[in-house]
């Protein structure tokens, strides 16, 4: 409970040990997160996806000290790829957003991917819930650089924020299935340079391609130019948040943000039912060398995977 | 139970923008399977510290080419200990002179590492000094 109480005060060393615990999966942690989830679902959760070097940790920064003008309290998760050979990682989106270190009404945490598959790291859902028991207005997330099916975002924000760059014209195409379609905003970052006209014109096209948006919510189409004229930048961010707080706003009054926040529920039962139910099976079969026997067997044509995983299902569920 | 795995931040103190070494480093403890964290150049002590305590990192490397590593380690060491982070080992590295490790030392450095060593010397010195955090 000293935990929960710190967390609460915004303790910054208990909430990032208390992330950490998340992700190594110490038990203790899931008694916390038990503790404090009844004062969370203040916060207004922003997603941030893109390719690599699209831009994304420097319109968080920027987006930060907008928040921040605006006396918002923001906390930011970042993640970034594990080495799927070493298990190890570098964290590195940090190095554009240092100047709001000693700033205490902001938060910045870098998580690992840890094998996850979708963009995020499985402790991303908890870690919001931390930075929102902690009172941040708003809770930044930054996805690894994506390519086309890390969605898993869309599960987490409020807002989801797909930022693009000009000069990947074909690959417009190849991604118009997969984060394109999560978008609740569009920036075409470093519009300054060649082809951002024609990004702006395709997404255009694809937008007007589609026959309706829900709660009538078409996606907007920033343009964000050199993060060094500080002038053109500024504004675009400015248009940026409001857009942000304007999305928000059509979600409540179209009675969508029920279902996003009902997403984020799901999401969430689901994970612990599988912690709770299946993998204490599956220690248990490893432990007791039954999962090798099992491999074994279908090495040898013996038998089949789903003759064998009803045996399981018939040994341990009761009911 | 996961393993409890060792986050490390390497880092920059005051106005040296030679980070070669320190982005070397970071893939060096990337592949020694570690979770690192680089925060780039020109950053003050307090930064740094802010950094280290946000991350709950286990060790912090501070890299230092310009000569100010006298006044610029023990602060950092300072400043980490003023947020409550007793628990992070400090260590330095880069151009340093022998007449100064003792200093640096009694500062709170934990190591020195100059020009010279091994990767792979810096990795067993920390698989045999640093353990991870795992207070709650």
């Amino acid at each position: 409970m000293e935990i929960t109480k710190k967390v609460r005060e915004g303790n910054v060393r208990a909430a990032s040990r208390l992330i950490r615990n998340i992700e190594d999966r110490i038990p203790g942690a899931k008694d916390t997160i038990k503790n404090i989830f009844p004062y969370t679902g203040k916060a207004r959760v922003i997603g941030f996806t893109g390719s690599p070097g699209a831009g994304k940790s420097t319109l968080i920064d920027s987006l930060v000290a907008e928040l921040r003008k605006r006396d918002k309290t923001v906390g930011v998760l970042l993640v970034d790829p594990t080495s799927p050979f070493t298990g190890g990682a570098i964290l590195g989106d940090r190095i554009r957003m240092q100047r709001h270190a000693l700033d205490p009404g902001v938060f910045v945490r870098s998580l690992a991917t840890r094998g996850a598959l979708g963009g995020l790291s499985k402790a991303v859902g908890d870690a919001i819930h931390v930075l929102d028991a902690m009172g941040k207005d708003f809770v930044i997330v930054e996805t690894v650089g994506t390519g086309q099916q890390e969605v898993e975002i869309i599960n987490q924000a409020h807002t989801v924020v797909v930022v693009l760059i000009p000069g990947m014209g074909d690959e417009i195409q190849a991604i118009k299935a997969g984060i394109l379609e999560i978008a609740d905003i569009f920036v075409i970052n470093k519009a300054d340079r060649d082809g951002a006209g024609k990004l702006y014109r395709e997404l255009m096209y694809m937008l007007n391609m589609a026959d309706e948006f829900p709660g009538g919510w078409r996606p907007p189409i920033i343009r964000a130019e050199n993060m060094f004229d500080a002038d053109s930048f500024g504004k675009s961010l400015q248009e940026l948040t409001d857009t942000i707080n304007e999305h928000y706003q059509n979600l409540i009054d179209q009675n969508l943000l029920g279902d996003r926040i009902l997403r984020k529920a799901m999401l969430e039962l689901n994970e612990a039912l599988h912690n709770a139910i299946l993998d204490p099976v599956l220690t248990e079969l490893v432990e007791t060398g039954d999962m090798r026997r099992m491999a074994d067997m279908l090495l040898k044509k013996e038998t089949d995977p789903y003759t064998l995983a009803d045996e399981v299902a018939g040994k341990f569920l009761r009911e | 139970m996961a393993k409890r795995k060792l986050r490390i931040m390497v880092a920059k103190p005051g106005l040296d923008g030679h980070d070669r070494g320190a982005r070397v480093l970071a893939r060096c403890f990337r592949d020694a399977g570690y979770e690192t964290i680089y925060t780039g150049c020109h950053q003050t002590p307090e930064e740094i510290a802010a950094a280290a305590i946000q991350e709950d990192i286990d060790c912090l490397g501070l890299s230092c080419m310009s000569g100010a590593h006298r006044y610029l380690f023990p602060e950092t060491v300072k400043q980490v200990l003023a947020l409550g982070g007793e628990d992070i080992q400090i260590i330095g590295g880069g151009i340093i002179p022998k007449a100064d490790y003792q200093m640096l030392y009694d500062a709170g450095l934990k190591g020195v590492f100059v020009p010279g060593i091994a990767l792979d010397d810096i990795v067993k010195w920390i698989e045999e000094n640093i353990v991870p955090n795992v207070s709650e």
